[in-house]
């Protein structure tokens, strides 16, 4: 098992903690994890983006070119990134202010609206967790919901441990989006 | 503390290891992409828990003295920044080489010349492995490829800084400082007690005991003869180093018909570089230097025999490929392949530049 994902929006959409609770989860899994974000001045107000890479066996390079799952959650990213899903690889976007969509038959497309469905939930701080359910949903390797929980608690701060539910409620959201 | 499994970035474990590892002071001064080394430590608070200090110094300058004065009483000490602030230390690493004590420095390299980019280079390599200050000394320098080699190479890092009293450097770069990998942070090692130290390092200048003779660290020798004989001490004392210290690791070397020479997370990158090769049905293989300096020579020189090419790949615009070439004696073509100025290159990148430079010819 090996997944090599990007995840790519802004800044201040939670880009960078949903990779590094993916990372938890896939640690709590027992797998081999690295994430590496994109760091510097883009991050204000520009892109920001964080490769993720979840592995049974050793992980080589962290820094890649072609990735078997992209999430884009804004359209300079999806611009940027459609093109280097790997052939078979799956793509995920928010439709969200999306007015170019990819046209590639090659890859499995999930378009999916997750501002909505966060604004559902009633806290716009859960979009990252939504996104997250989708992903979680899409990949081949079927990472379980209790290691998933497990990676939250280790990644969130203590005092944020009572928003766990409301977490794991985003990303059955997330999840019940790709059923759709 | 016991041994632990935890998620981290290369810049946070540096400072959890240093407080594992039993440190006495870290003395820095804030830059990215290192920052968090500063900052985690000030979060842990270990001043708390070890009685390790940590101190925010008023300048890359000041910090690396307070190292200096440090390692002068047999404390293990440490100092860390990026490219520009390192640059501002060479002149304390030369005097802490000259007066010959152990400590540990860290640079997380960003892309230069002069204030640069914040981006990951390794553009350091001249600077840390031929000097960077004046004179004739030697740093032992550790690249580190992984988060979990951050962890270890402070252990190592203190251990050679007090087995030869000489400084140590870990060279990063901001991919392996900015990441975040799986690492195993070690058992806490306490402290050394000051009668440890003295026992140590019988040489410290920590308050002179029972008619013991005066100790003075100073890099000052006017008197040319016996400053001579300190520079063949030095000399001898590097000579020890490179017979004993030299340390390197190598993949699919064997049987390959191509080697790269990479060293840090640039190393990971190769490899991957190696393995989309191998579906191409190019056979890499890869020597990555773990010790800068002293740099595995031998070791290159034995991987390179019966290659049909010597691709040198790092973050600058051509440095480690000369003591590559130094080791191969010109006996086969040594290309080099690198991105400037903060550019990670791809995989396959990597694997393009072996295609157009090395079989293309």
């Amino acid at each position: 098992m090996k997944e090599e994902i990007i995840i790519a929006g802004f800044g201040g959409q939670g880009v960078l903690s949903m990779g590094k609770i993916l990372a938890y989860s896939g640690l709590m899994d027992d797998k081999e994890v690295t994430w590496m974000p994109s760091y510097g001045p883009e991050q204000r107000g520009g892109t920001a983006n964080v490769t993720v890479i979840l592995s049974d066996e050793k992980i080589s390079s962290p820094v890649l070119d072609k990735y078997d799952v992209v999430i884009a959650l804004n359209q300079q990213s999806l611009d940027k990134f459609a093109p280097k899903v790997k052939p078979g690889g799956i793509l995920i976007y928010d439709t969200n202010g999306i007015h170019n969509r990819p046209n590639r038959d090659d890859i499995t497309i999930y378009p999916i609206d997750a501002m909505d469905a966060t604004l559902e939930i009633g806290n716009s701080k859960a979009y990252n967790m939504v996104v997250m359910g989708a992903l979680l949903e899409a990949m081949p390797y079927k990472l379980p919901m209790e290691n998933v929980v497990k990676g939250l608690k280790k990644s969130l701060p203590e005092r944020h441990h009572k928003l766990i539910p409301l977490n794991e409620q985003a990303i059955e959201k997330g999840r019940e989006l790709l059923k759709k | 503390m016991k041994e632990e499994v935890r998620l981290m970035k290369g810049n946070e474990a540096i400072a959890h290891a240093a407080i594992r590892y039993g440190c006495d002071g870290y003395f820095g001064y804030p830059i990215t992409p290192q920052s968090e080394v500063l900052e985690t430590l000030e979060e842990l608070m270990p001043w708390e828990t070890t009685g390790m200090v940590v101190l925010q110094a008023e300048s890359e300058v000041a910090a690396i003295n307070m190292v200096y004065g440090g390692a002068a009483t047999g404390k293990a000490v440490m100092t860390s920044s990026s490219s520009p602030g390192v640059s501002l230390k060479q002149e304390g690493i030369s005097y802490i080489a000259a007066a010959s004590l152990p400590a540990l420095v860290l640079n997380v390299m960003r892309g230069g010349p002069g204030l640069g980019t914040i981006q990951p280079s390794q553009a350091d390599y001249f600077q840390a492995t031929k000097g960077g200050g004046h004179g004739d000394y030697h740093l032992i320098v550790l690249a580190p490829s992984t988060v979990q080699e951050m962890v270890d190479f402070v252990g190592l890092g203190f251990d050679l800084a007090f087995k030869y009293c000489n400084p140590v450097m870990i060279l990063a770069d901001g991919i392996v400082g900015q990441m975040m990998e799986k690492v195993v942070l070690p058992e806490q090692r306490p402290r050394r007690t000051d009668e440890q130290i003295r026992e140590q390092c019988p040489w410290a200048a920590n308050g002179r005991k029972d008619g013991r003779k005066r100790n003075v660290i100073t890099s000052l020798e006017l008197e040319s003869a016996r400053m001579e004989v300190i520079n063949h001490k030095l000399q001898a004392k590097y000579r020890e180093i490179e017979k004993n210290e030299t340390r390197w690791e190598e993949i699919d070397v064997d049987g390959a018909d191509y080697l790269i020479v990479a060293f840090g997370s640039i190393a990971r990158i190769c490899d991957k570089a190696r393995e989309l090769a191998a579906e191409k049905g190019i056979k890499v293989g890869i020597i990555r230097p773990i010790t800068l300096w002293p740099f595995p020579t031998e070791a290159v020189e034995k991987a390179a025999q019966g290659k049909k090419g010597v691709l040198c790949v790092e973050l600058n615009a051509g440095q480690m490929i000369e003591d590559v070439r130094l080791a191969v004696h010109d006996r086969l073509p040594v290309e080099h392949f690198g991105r400037l100025g903060g550019i990670i290159p791809s995989p396959e990148e990597v694997v393009e530049a072996i295609e157009t430079k090395l079989i293309g010819k």
